[in-house]
């Protein structure tokens, strides 16, 4: 089990939008929902590797930037009819920071 | 947690499982549902029973939810089960069988039954009329075991009876009261040519025949007419009507006439039960076709999960007869009549006739037969009430008339072979597409949208793909609510979203949401761009603009690439630029390393891959060389195209590029429903193309002539020709007054050419030209807005607004990076 690692304040994310974080994971998409949720995934779309940090964050989803695929980030996949999945990461909220996990779920 | 509310369906059909489906789409978990369907099948496709009569489909085809479908959505299905009472005080249902249970919601679904005419010998063996399986069953043995078959009633019902048992084999009489087949669909000429072609086929009518009894002993023999005549019959399918199944709503009180009677809500007269289907009567109507069927269950849906906001209101629906080879479709007042004109065309050799009623230049009614491949085009002409003065004397030749590539020949979707591409955009195939809807029970447009992403782009190819689905599912049943809500969120419409802010004086996102009663938390990545823009339209002063409700692009300033880089068009004045911006232009991109320099087709420079943490630090360079941003990523005013006119050609009127340089000055940073492109071409010859461009000056002799409308890109249109002015400034006045108009009616993503096909050219011409204090004042509100528009959003970033936006956060195994 990896460890914690803070990552910065929740006021650091926009509400209903992301950061990128760039990580030796590669990039990844931290998100803040209009309820103050925190989910954090792999920076790629599993259509065509578009950044989902950069798509319109609405309820637990995103809508990718490039082709419009939605992503449910709670169940890390792409809403029906659309199929696939992203790599989601740990994350956690104390107080205001946001802690993350590098492994994966 | 509360306990999970009981809802009870009475009737397994297509109304009652549908509104079961949108409940689920709505609220999976808000209610334990259980099902009672007196057949003993799972949901069928009624519709289809005539293919499925003809040979031509098999039961298994038709079926639409499976045991499967109802065990994985935890739905208690009882089949072959008959509800004999409601007893509303309890709150519970009662079986043949005895068996009670108890509902919270009731829904009742019960569709109809086919009238059966009280003749001497209607319950005899033999006669039947055409409902369900069991009927379809029944016809088929006859058709094994004997040879005369006589259908009573003459409408499409009838007649896709008679058609069935012909193929089956039979000789079939069709025996109609009156003097012409289909009478409520079509008109005599049609009903003529489709008499003659059912003929050729080998079915018998009587026309104008009055049964008086059916005859036999055990079985029926002979059908015998008031003028004595008889005819032998071992087979009598009446087809006659039907008549809403309301007898256990009468028997539990409910308030019923007609049909069991409900509200705008879809509600009986006990609000905890509700109706949908051929059972109900809406504001005096019953109903007889699915598409307003569905129409209900969405509503009725709303109310059943407390979303609460829609109301139905109604619906326009159109027909098709589903006999193989005959190709008829009708819809509306087709009958015309006092105040109608008619546009006709017919031509005998081919059997192909085609008629619409229309009124204040909008279509009415349509009869279409032999050629119905424009079919959905003209209903959507119709419900949409579009102006069709501009293509009139072309209308009846069909839509692939107007040049529309995209949508091509109607017809030719059926002769398309599997592997022609429908969708150019998404790389769609014919067969994905028909495949899909057959494999997936597909019905409306929407679900092939959503399923194989077919027309879910740029919505040229809807054509065909509407084509499609009315080839493969043989019914009429595809079309898209009347009433187009904004997106999936609401049932409201933009109009109807933007009344309310204007009324209500709402002024913001959630403001809008909560008053419209929104079915999500927060929207949707349609419907939010779309409310900002009309909170910011409204409201220029005021709105904070939300840009976490914009596209990305919108709210980098700068267009996404396939590989997440940015793009980068800085503004360079109706085209015009110096040796010093080139200069500056090519310093940043070799100190930003940009790996592509184009030139757009809007005459200026793309410099593309710029990673977007270097965008603030690149605009404050392109700011400090005078430059402002382009817009080339927002739906707002993108270019205006100048050619260089009177100063160096020798053909030039009147300053080009000065006029376009002044109106990009003027109109910059203004945000429009859709991208608005302008151009100023110095002479006729139009060099600047400003005949495909939203706003287009063309420079003549004596002054400057104003188009409308046009479009390059999917659909080409040229503009609209609106009138000629004699000074430059009103040159400017008749556009910011244009533009203010397009901002404030037309619909978010809405181009101006799609915009101005919808509510007509003698429209925007009465707000413009003949409304001179009305141009001004929008003139005016169009200037108003403009004072806050107009700040470059690159040097406010360059000075380090929204930093967060670009800044990526570094961090490393241990947490933040240095
Ligand atoms: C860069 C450019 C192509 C070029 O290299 O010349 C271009 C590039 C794009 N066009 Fe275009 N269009 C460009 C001129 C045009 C023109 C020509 C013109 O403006 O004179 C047209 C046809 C004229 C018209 O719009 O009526 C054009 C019709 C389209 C369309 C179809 C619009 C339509 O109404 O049918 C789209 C798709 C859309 O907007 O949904 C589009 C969309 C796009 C997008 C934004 C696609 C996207 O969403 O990523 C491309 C962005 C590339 C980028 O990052 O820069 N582009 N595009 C041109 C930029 C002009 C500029 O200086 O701002
Ligand atoms: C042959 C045929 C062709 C058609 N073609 C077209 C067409 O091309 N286009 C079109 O739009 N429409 C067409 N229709 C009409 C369309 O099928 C109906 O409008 C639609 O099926 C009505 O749906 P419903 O749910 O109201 O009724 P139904 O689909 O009839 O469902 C009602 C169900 O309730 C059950 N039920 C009734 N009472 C009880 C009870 N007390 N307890 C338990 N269950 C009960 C019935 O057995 C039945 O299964 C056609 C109909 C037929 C018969
Ligand atoms: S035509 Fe326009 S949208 Fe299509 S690839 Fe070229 S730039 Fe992109
Ligand atoms: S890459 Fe995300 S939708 Fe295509």
């Amino acid at each position: 089990m990896s460890d914690w690692i803070e990552v910065g304040l929740l006021a650091d994310i926009p509400r209903q939008g992301a950061r990128v974080l760039q990580s030796p994971r590669g990039p990844i998409a931290v998100f803040r929902t209009v309820e103050d949720e925190v989910f954090a995934v792999l920076d790629r779309c599993p259509h065509k590797g578009g950044p989902l940090s950069q798509g319109i964050v609405h309820d637990r989803k995103v809508a990718c930037p490039l082709h419009n695929w939605v992503i449910d980030l709670a169940a890390g996949e792409a809403v029906a009819p659309d199929h696939g999945c992203v790599n989601r990461f740990p994350v956690r909220l104390d107080a205001d920071r946001v802690f993350l996990q590098l492994a994966e779920v | 947690m509360k306990a999970k509310q009981k809802l009870i369906v009475i009737g397994n059909g297509m109304a009652g499982i549908r509104t079961v489906e949108e409940v689920l789409k709505r609220s999976p978990e808000a209610y334990e549902i259980t099902v009672f369907g007196a057949e003993p099948h799972c949901n069928y496709n009624r519709i289809l029973l005539s293919p499925v009569l003809a040979g031509e489909k098999t039961l298994k085809d038709i079926v639409l939810n499976d045991d499967d479908w109802y065990w994985k959505n935890g739905i208690t299905l009882h089949k072959g089960k008959t509800i004999v009472a409601i007893d509303r005080r309890r709150r519970l249902v009662r079986t043949e069988d005895g068996l009670e249970t108890p509902y919270d919601r009731l829904l009742l679904a019960t569709g109809s039954n086919p009238v059966i005419i009280p003749f001497p010998g209607k319950d005899l063996p033999g006669v039947i009329g055409f409902r369900d399986v069991k009927d379809v069953d029944r016809m088929v043995d006859a058709a094994e075991k004997y040879r005369h078959a006589v259908v009573i009633g003459g409408g499409l019902l009838g007649l896709e009876a008679a058609n069935g048992l012909r193929k089956r084999g039979m000789e079939v009489t069709v025996v109609h009261i009156l003097d012409s087949l289909m009478e409520r669909q079509l008109d005599k000429p049609a009903s003529a040519l489709l008499k003659r072609a059912l003929e050729q086929d080998g079915l018998r009518f009587m026309m104008e025949a009055q049964t008086e009894a059916l005859l036999g002993e055990d079985r029926v023999r002979a059908v015998r007419f008031k003028d004595g005549n008889e005819i032998p019959a071992d087979l009598v399918v009446m087809a006659v009507g039907i008549r809403p199944n309301i007898e256990l709503a009468k028997a539990a009180g409910l308030h019923c006439e007609r049909g069991i009677v409900v509200n705008d809500t879809m509600q009986t007269y006990d609000p905890r039960i509700y109706a949908v289907g051929e059972c109900v009567q809406h504001r005096g109507q019953l109903f007889g076709l699915v598409a307003p069927l569905f129409e209900q269950a969405k509503v009725c849906a709303d109310h059943l999960v407390e979303f609460g906001i829609a109301r139905y209101q109604g619906s326009v629906t159109s027909t098709k007869l589903k006999v193989t080879g005959i190709d008829l479709f009708s819809a509306g007042d087709f009958q015309g009549g006092e105040g109608y004109e008619e546009l006709c065309y017919q031509d005998p050799a081919r059997s192909v006739y085609k008629k619409l009623t229309v009124r204040e230049n909008r279509v009415r009614g349509a009869v279409l037969y032999g050629d119905t491949g424009d079919g959905a085009w003209y209903f959507q002409l119709m419900r949409e009430g579009t102006d069709i003065s501009a293509f009139r004397e072309s209308i009846l030749f069909g839509q692939a008339h107007l040049g529309d590539s995209g949508h091509g020949d109607q017809n030719r979707a059926s002769l398309l072979p599997d592997d022609a591409e429908v969708c150019g955009c998404n790389g769609v195939c014919k067969k994905t597409i028909v495949d899909a809807i057959v494999q997936q029970k597909l019905f409306t447009l929407e679900d092939v949208r959503a399923h194989t992403k077919a027309s879910a782009s740029c919505g040229s190819c809807t054509g065909l793909v509407e084509q499609l689905l009315h080839s493969t599912l043989g019914s009429d049943y595809s079309v898209t609510p009347a009433k187009k809500p904004l997106c999936k969120c609401t049932e409201r419409t933009h109009e109807e979203v933007r009344a309310a802010i204007r009324r209500e004086g709402l002024k913001s996102i959630p403001a809008v949401m909560q008053f419209m009663e929104w079915g999500t938390v927060d929207g949707c990545a349609s419907c939010r761009p779309a409310l900002n823009y009309y909170l910011l339209c409204e409201w220029p002063a005021e709105y904070r603009d939300d840009a976490q409700s914009r596209f990305i692009n919108e709210r980098a300033h700068a267009n996404i690439q396939k590989d997440g880089t940015y793009s980068v068009v800085p503004r360079m004045w109706g085209g015009v630029t110096t040796p010093a911006e080139l200069r500056a232009i090519a310093e940043v991109a070799e100190k930003y390393r940009v790996p592509t320099v184009k030139v757009t087709g809007g005459q200026r420079i793309d410099l593309l891959g710029v990673k977007k943490d270097d965008l603030p630090r690149m605009w404050a360079d392109l700011n400090a060389a005078g430059f402002v941003s382009g817009h080339a990523y927002g739906k707002a005013l993108r270019t205006v195209k100048t050619c260089v006119g009177q100063e160096w050609c020798r053909f030039g009127t009147q300053d080009s590029t000065r006029m376009g340089i002044d109106l990009e000055k003027m109109t910059w940073g203004s945000w429009t429903p859709h991208k608005f492109k302008m151009a100023v071409s110095g002479c006729p010859r139009n060099c600047a193309e400003a005949t495909i461009k939203d706003f287009g000056v063309v420079a003549v002799d004596s002054g400057w002539e104003l188009h409308v409308g046009g479009n390059g890109g999917v659909k080409v249109r040229a503009t609209d020709f609106l009138c000629k002015v004699e000074t430059e400034e009103q040159v400017k006045e008749y556009c910011g007054a244009f533009m203010q108009l397009y901002r404030e009616e037309a619909r978010y993503l809405e181009r101006t050419a799609p915009w101005i096909e919808r509510v007509g050219l003698p429209y925007v011409k009465q707000r413009i030209v003949d409304d001179a204090a009305g141009r001004q004042t929008l003139f005016q509100r169009f200037m108003e807005s403009q004072v806050t528009a107009q700040v470059d959003p690159w040097a406010e970033r360059a000075r380090g607004a929204e930093r967060n936006e670009f800044q990526p956060i570094r961090i490393d195994r241990k947490g933040l990076a240095a």
